[in-house]
């Protein structure tokens, strides 16, 4: 090879660049997403892990039973009766969007479209 | 063996036309019919087999102008359901409009009927026909057919295609060209808005009747011309006031059988 020691100082260069961000943030722990749960209640619908894998099947469900199916209540694991609505129950007690959906949303890259039709608590205080 | 070409195009002739028979034969013999989705009522709701409305055109006229200028049930409608008021004509948005006699009657203009009808305003809405062709030709099932004769809208599966918009003969459907929210003046948060590429039109206020409340226009009407109920149960108020008045339907000679009727 011509001109190696020049070849390979470029490419130790290159990699150190390219590898620049994994370089910076070596050892340290970027925080964790922390949604703001709400104070007064204690448990949401079904179990806390339950919500937290599955939340996004769970309210495909409740939107396929409600608005194709016509039915109105859910039954949880315990036989405690829901109104299926995002806008009337889940943000009845999750009052905040942004600190409460968005937080992990935005950490992961998720867009979720729910927002561009029902309305946010946050987004109904704008209007008032 | 190898296929001779004569006897592949031969092959090719006889499978397209009977394709072509299969489905032709298929939808003479169901017409073409709209099923109705299985709905049962869930427990507190008001119950019907087939929902409609009767218009009581003279109650309308009798309230006056001012009542008919600011319809409190086109304002309590649209208030309930976030509708955007939009005052570009071609990007607005209706779930429930007035209109004069000629433009709802086409097909009964005639100078002489006119002379005592056009006075009347037309409450229009979505007729909430018992054979519908905006669910015939919607590619998704976004809209669909209730067995209880509620035409429903699912607007998370809409693609905003607008065949519904074409094969409806009423206008009773309106596209979000443009983000409604900015037109929207008081918002009920209990209700979502649409978002552009959206169809939407009225809905016989199916999250009311599932509450046990009648129909946002019906409850706000301030002349009582408005009256919901069950068209199949001979008791109800909407089959009273048919047995004794003159009602008449848009555009039925087109066989949708709308549920929307008109008492003159």
């Amino acid at each position: 090879m011509y001109n190696t020691n020049k070849v390979i100082i470029g490419i130790i260069v290159f990699i150190i660049f390219f590898a620049m961000p994994f370089w910076l943030n070596f050892g340290k722990v970027e925080a964790l997403p922390k949604p703001e749960l709400p104070k007064e209640e204690k448990k949401c619908i079904e179990d806390t892990d339950y919500m937290k894998a599955y939340h996004m099947k769970f309210l495909d469900e409740w939107r396929k039973t409600k608005v194709r199916e016509g039915k109105v209540n859910y039954i949880n694991n315990e036989g405690k009766i829901y109104k299926m609505s995002l806008q009337r129950t889940c943000m009845k007690c999750h009052d905040n969007k942004e600190k409460f959906c968005d937080r992990c949303h935005k950490n992961l890259v998720v867009q979720p479209d729910c927002w561009k039709c029902h309305l946010a608590p946050e987004e109904v205080k704008k209007w008032q | 063996m190898a296929i001779k070409r004569r006897t592949f195009l031969k092959l090719l002739g006889i499978g397209s036309i009977s394709t072509v028979s299969v489905a032709g034969l298929g939808n003479l013999l169901s017409q073409a019919e709209v099923k109705a989705v299985e709905h049962k009522a869930p427990e507190g709701a008001l119950k019907a087999q087939r929902w409609g409305m009767v218009i009581d055109v003279k109650k309308c006229i009798e309230a006056g102008s001012d009542c008919m200028n600011n319809c409190p049930a086109i304002q309590a409608c649209h208030s309930t359901h976030n509708v955007p008021n939009i005052p570009d004509k071609k990007k607005e948005i209706k779930w429930i409009w007035s209109d004069s006699f000629e433009h709802a009657f086409p097909e009964l203009r005639d100078e002489r009927v006119m002379e005592h009808l056009s006075k009347f305003p037309f409450l229009l809405l979505c007729n909430h026909c018992d054979n519908p062709p905006c669910v015939r030709v919607c590619p998704t099932k976004a809209t669909f057919k209730r067995s209880d004769g509620i035409i429903m809208m699912d607007f998370h599966r809409c693609i905003g295609c607008r065949f519904c918009m074409a094969g409806c003969p009423y206008g009773s459907r309106s596209f979000n060209w443009i983000d409604p929210r900015p037109y929207i003046s008081k918002v009920n948060p209990e209700f979502p808005t649409r978002t552009p590429g959206v169809v939407e039109k009225c809905l016989f206020c199916y999250q009311r009747l599932d509450e046990g409340k009648l129909p946002a226009c019906v409850e706000a009407c301030t002349a009582k011309a408005l009256l919901f109920g069950d068209l199949n149960d001979p008791n109800s108020e909407v089959r009273q006031i048919l047995k004794e008045r003159f009602a008449i339907r848009r555009k039925v000679e087109l066989g949708t059988n709308p549920s929307v009727y008109y008492v003159i």
